[in-house]
């Protein structure tokens, strides 16, 4: 008995824990919907795309890309390296939930967005399992899942009503941008950000959406190299 | 793309939400990636934002914007000022949107 009140009681708390933060999950998903139907998507796809796929930038990234008609593995490659952040998480995650059967643990990690992951680990600092790990991530997931999915659809319903004109979809543009401010750190992610940018606009007429590819393949390289190089500072003692 | 595309698009854009997210848990084996590659792996998302940002605000109909007065370029130079100023995404939606549907609305750019 007191293990179940326990059970709920991690749940709750996992709940509380991301309820101020998700204000931000929800702008993004309102912003997300609109730039959905912005791109053209009809309302079914969009509501499909929104409840199905659940990873906010990934999602915005392929839309540009859908637009202009690119390889389907060029959109999948894109948004591969959009949520790269997590497969560094996952490794995080197999800490706690590697025990569980691969379904389970899979559906899990399905749900598991960037804030669950920081607020999570926030509560169980020690990389091993307990019980009340699992129901504190339901409840945390749980208020996440609901406070991204409720507003994207309310953007969906709201953006068929918003003149094309406006060109509202812009706003998920400027989420990437404000995200990849966010992203910086240090001067070679600064020099690679720019030589990315600059080998997207300069390749653009390359067939088949090539030049997100190239951009983001000399990004790489050239952050690689300049961390070899000429090490940022902070990094230069390690 | 057309509708059967866009949903094939969709479907595998889920399956890279659960590849990425569950990447170490997919196997029952534990391993790693090499550091070196792990280190690399860290631009991957700047690089790939840089890359689908940079035309959207940049270029119009594949040509570079000639003219300052671009709602779009616009709404991203007071998205840019606000977050170096305040360093908050959400602002930096909002400024940056005002200043489109301004300059497209109010000032009929």
């Amino acid at each position: 008995m007191t293990a179940v009140l326990e059970q709920r009681d991690e749940f709750r708390r996992g709940m509380r824990d991301i309820v101020e933060p998700s204000f931000g999950i929800s702008a993004w998903a309102l912003v997300t919907g609109v730039a959905m139907i912005k791109s053209g998507m009809s309302v079914p796809l969009a509501t499909f795309m929104m409840l199905a796929v659940y990873a906010g930038s990934a999602q915005l990234a392929a839309l540009p890309l859908m637009v202009a008609g690119a390889p389907l593995w060029v959109v999948w490659a894109t948004a591969f390296c959009m949520n790269l952040r997590f497969v560094i998480f996952s490794a995080h995650w197999r800490k706690y939930f590697g025990h569980l059967p691969r379904a389970k643990r899979l559906a899990l990690m399905y749900l598991a967005a960037d804030l669950n992951y920081v607020l999570f680990l926030r509560r169980f600092p020690t990389p091993e399992p307990s019980p009340e790990q699992l129901p504190y991530f339901l409840g945390s997931v749980f208020w996440s899942w609901l406070s991204w999915q409720i507003p994207g659809l309310i953007g969906i319903a709201l953006a068929d009503r918003v003149p094309t004109e406006w060109d509202l979809g812009f706003a998920g543009v400027l989420a990437l941008l404000g995200l990849a401010y966010s992203t910086l750190s240090g001067r070679n992610s600064w020099i690679a950000a720019l030589v990315a940018a600059a080998a997207a606009v300069l390749a653009f007429h390359l067939p088949l959406k090539l030049n997100i590819v190239v951009a983001i393949a000399i990004g790489v390289v050239v952050g690689m190299l300049l961390d070899r190089l000429w090490p940022n500072r902070a990094e230069a003692g390690h | 793309m057309s509708d059967t595309q866009t949903f094939v698009a969709i479907i595998g854009l889920t399956v890279v939400t659960v590849i990425t997210r569950g990447f170490f848990l997919l196997s029952a084996r534990e391993w790693s990636l090499p550091p070196w590659l792990t280190h690399g792996l860290r631009y991957a998302p700047l690089a790939a934002l840089a890359a689908i940002v940079a035309p959207e605000v940049l270029l119009s109909n594949g040509a570079l914007i000639g003219d300052w007065k671009d709602p779009r370029l616009l709404a991203a130079v007071a998205a840019t000022a606000y977050f170096w100023w305040q360093r908050g995404i959400l602002g930096t939606i909002v400024v940056g949107t005002v200043v489109l549907l301004a300059a497209k609305i109010g000032f009929g750019l």
